[in-house]
C-alpha cells in the first residue's frame, strides 16, 4: 500500500508545484501589501518617538539620529505616570465588572428560560449601537452632582455599560457553542443549576470569557470621549485623554516627541494582545455578529 | 417541558404573564421555577447598570434639553420648552457639521465596504502566511484611535511630517479643507476596515466551496461566482457590518479631535455637542443635541431594520437560542 501512495502522492505536487509558484507569489506580494497598510502608521510613529528634537522635523520616516530620550523625559514626568496608572486601572476594573456580569447575563440568555429575555437583548443591543455622546452631557451633570465626576468610578461606571453589550453578545456567542449535555448529566446527578454553572459550565467556558475580556480591555483601553469629557484634572484622565494635554520637556518645548512615545507606550499592549491571541479576537469578534 | 420553554420565549411578554398566570393549574416544575428565578438573578445586575447608567440618563438629557441651563449664569436655569431645539435647528453650524458628519460616514463606510470586502477575501483565500495577515490586519483594529489619529497628524503637518509634501506647493494639508476630510476620512477607513473585514470574513464561512465549485464547472467567471454566488450568501453578513459601521461612523469624534480640533467647520456633531457643553458649559443646548444625535442614529438604525429585515443583529440573536 505504502508503495503505491508515493508516486501517486508525487504525481499530485510536481504539477501543483508549477501551478501553484505563481499564485503563491501574488499572494505573498498581496499579503505584503496588507501587512505594510498595517504598521506604516504604526512604525512611523515609533519612529518620532526614537527622533532627537533636531531632527524631529527632518520628515525621515526612519531616525537619522536614535534616541531614548522621549521615554525618559515622559517617565520623569509624574503626569504621564498617573495617566498610565489611571488607564490600567481604570480598564481592568471596568473589564473585570464587565465580565463578571456578562457572563452571568450570557449564560442566562443562552441557556435559561426567563420573563424578559427578548426585552434583555434589544436593550443592550440598543445601547451598543447608542452614540456615546448623547450620554456626556447627562451623565456630565448628574457625575457632578453626585461628587463622581473626575474619578474612577465616573470613568469605570460608563465603560461597564458600554462594555457589557459587547460582552454579552459575543459570550452568549460562545455559550451556545459549549456541549450543554454535560449540564444535563450534571443536573441529572442531582446538581443546582446554580452548581451546574459554577462547577460544570465555567470551566468550559473560560475560553470564551478570556476572548470578551480582551475585546472588552481593548474598549476600555481605546476610549477617548468619556475620558476627556469626565474628567478635568490628573486625578482620573487616562493616556488618551492626557495626550492632549502634553507639552515637551519644558513647556516651550515641541510635544510630539514625547506625545509620540506615550503613544507607542499605550500600543504595547494591544500590540501584545494581537500577536499572542489573534485567533481568540478574530473568534470573538465573528462569531457574534453572524452565526448569531 | 421544553416545548413550554420554547413557546414562553416566542411569545410577549403579555402572553407570557398570562401563563405565568394560570400557571398554578400549569404547574410550573420545581427546576423550572428555580431556572426562571436563576435567570433573572443572573441577568439583573447587568440589567440594572445599563438602566442606571444609559436608561435614567437619557431620560436626564430630555428633561435638561428642555431647560435654559448654562453653568455659567446657573440662576438663569428655567424650564424653555423647545426653546433650544428652535436654537439648534435654526443654527447653520449645527446644519454644517450634521452635512459633514453625514458625508464621513456615507464616504467612509463605502470605502470599508470596498475595501473590507477586498481584505475579507484576501484573508479568507491567501495560500501564504494567512495567520499572519490576521494577525496585523488585526492592529488598526485594537490600536488606540487617538495614537492612530496622531501618527497620521504628525505625518501630515508641515513641519514633521512624511506625507506633507505630497500636496506640494499648496497649504498645509490639515488646513485646506477638503484634503483635511480626506485624511480624517483616510484616519477612519484605515482603523476600521479591518473590523468590516473580519465580519465579512465570518460571512465568507458560510459560503459553500461545493456551490462555488459548481459555478466553476458551469463556467462562471471569477466575477460572476462572487456577484450571483457569494454575495447572495453573505448578504446577512454585510448587512449586520454595514449597520454596525454606520452607527459608528456618525458618532465619529476621536480622529476629527486630534486632526483638526474640528476647527473652520470640519467639526462633526459629536464635536458639536462636546464644544457645546465643556467648553461652551451650556448643558441645555449639549444636552439638545445629544437627544438629536439620538433621534438620528435612531432613525439610521430603523431604516436599516425595515429596508433589510430579518438582517438586523436583533433578530438573528433571538432567531436561535
Amino acid at each position: 500500500m505504502a508503495i503505491q501512495t508515493a508516486p501517486d502522492q508525487d504525481q499530485w505536487t510536481r504539477p501543483s508545484i508549477w501551478t501553484r509558484w505563481g499564485p503563491k507569489a501574488r499572494w505573498g506580494l498581496i499579503d505584503i501589501l496588507v501587512i505594510a497598510y498595517a504598521i506604516i502608521p504604526v512604525l512611523w510613529i515609533v519612529s518620532l518617538s526614537f527622533k532627537t528634537p533636531s531632527t524631529l522635523s527632518d520628515k525621515s520616516f526612519i531616525p537619522n539620529e536614535w534616541t531614548w530620550d522621549n521615554y525618559i523625559n515622559i517617565f520623569k514626568t509624574t503626569d504621564f505616570i498617573q495617566a498610565l496608572i489611571n488607564s490600567i486601572g481604570i480598564a481592568l476594573i471596568a473589564t473585570l465588572i464587565a465580565v463578571v456580569l456578562g457572563t452571568m447575563a450570557a449564560y442566562a440568555i443562552a441557556r435559561l428560560d426567563f420573563p424578559g429575555k427578548r426585552i434583555l437583548v434589544g436593550v443592550s443591543l440598543m445601547i451598543a449601537m447608542f452614540p456615546q455622546v448623547s450620554l456626556v452631557s447627562p451623565l456630565f451633570d448628574m457625575e457632578r452632582s453626585l461628587g463622581l465626576f473626575d474619578t474612577w468610578p465616573g470613568l469605570i461606571l460608563p465603560y461597564i455599560t458600554f462594555a457589557l453589550p459587547l460582552a454579552i453578545y459575543t459570550l452568549s456567542a460562545f455559550f451556545r457553542e459549549i456541549p450543554w449535555e454535560l449540564e444535563k448529566a450534571a443536573k441529572m446527578d442531582g446538581a443546582t443549576p446554580g452548581q451546574a454553572f459554577r462547577k460544570v459550565i465555567a470551566p468550559l467556558a473560560a475560553p470564551g470569557v478570556f476572548t470578551t475580556a480582551i475585546l472588552v480591555f481593548i474598549f476600555c483601553w481605546n476610549d477617548f470621549l468619556f475620558a476627556i469629557s469626565l474628567t478635568s484634572t490628573n486625578e482620573s484622565r487616562t493616556v488618551p485623554a492626557a495626550l492632549q494635554f502634553f507639552t515637551g520637556a519644558s513647556y516651550f518645548e515641541d510635544p510630539t516627541g514625547t506625545t509620540s512615545a506615550a503613544a507607542v507606550i499605550i500600543t504595547i499592549p494591544i500590540i501584545i494582545f494581537v500577536l499572542f491571541f489573534q485567533r481568540r479576537i478574530v473568534a470573538g469578534l465573528t462569531s457574534g455578529a453572524v452565526k448569531g | 417541558m421544553s416545548e413550554t420553554g420554547e413557546l414562553l420565549t416566542q411569545n410577549a411578554v403579555g402572553a407570557e404573564a398570562a401563563v405565568r398566570k394560570a400557571g398554578g393549574k400549569r404547574e410550573l416544575s420545581e427546576g423550572k421555577k428555580a431556572e426562571r428565578k436563576l435567570g433573572l438573578w443572573l441577568c439583573a445586575p447587568a440589567a440594572l447598570v445599563m438602566l442606571a447608567v444609559t436608561g435614567w440618563p437619557i431620560i436626564y438629557s430630555i428633561w435638561l434639553s428642555l431647560q435654559r441651563y448654562d453653568l455659567r449664569f446657573p440662576d438663569q436655569q428655567a424650564f424653555v420648552g423647545l426653546e433650544n431645539y428652535v436654537t439648534v435647528l435654526g443654527s447653520p453650524y449645527w446644519w454644517q457639521a450634521f452635512g459633514i458628519t453625514m458625508m464621513l460616514t456615507v464616504v467612509s463606510v463605502a470605502i470599508e465596504l470596498v475595501l473590507g470586502m477586498t481584505l475579507a477575501l484576501i484573508m479568507h483565500r491567501t495560500l501564504v502566511g494567512r495567520g499572519l495577515v490576521r494577525t496585523v490586519a488585526l492592529i488598526p483594529y485594537g490600536i488606540v484611535t487617538v495614537v492612530a489619529a496622531f501618527s497620521w497628524r504628525y505625518a501630515w503637518q508641515s513641519e514633521t511630517g512624511y506625507l506633507a509634501d505630497l500636496f506640494a506647493g499648496q497649504t498645509d494639508p490639515l488646513v485646506n479643507f477638503w484634503s483635511s476630510m480626506g485624511i480624517i476620512t483616510l484616519a477612519e477607513v484605515w482603523k476600521t476596515t479591518p473590523f468590516m473585514a473580519l465580519l465579512l470574513m465570518a460571512g465568507l464561512a458560510l459560503v459553500p466551496d461545493d456551490l462555488l465549485k459548481a459555478a466553476q464547472m458551469d463556467g462562471a467567471s471569477a466575477w460572476q461566482r462572487f456577484v450571483k454566488v457569494m454575495l447572495p450568501v453573505m448578504k446577512p453578513a454585510i448587512l449586520v457590518a454595514l449597520l454596525f459601521r454606520t452607527l459608528d461612523a456618525f458618532r465619529i469624534f476621536d480622529n476629527i479631535f486630534v486632526l483638526t480640533q474640528g476647527s473652520q467647520g470640519r467639526s462633526s456633531v459629536s464635536i458639536q455637542a462636546y464644544n457645546n457643553l465643556i467648553k461652551g458649559l451650556n448643558l441645555g443646548i449639549g444636552s439638545t443635541m445629544s437627544v438629536l444625535i439620538f433621534i438620528t442614529v435612531a432613525i439610521i438604525a430603523f431604516i436599516f431594520v425595515k429596508l433589510f429585515g430579518t438582517a438586523a443583529p436583533g433578530s438573528d440573536e433571538e432567531g436561535r437560542r
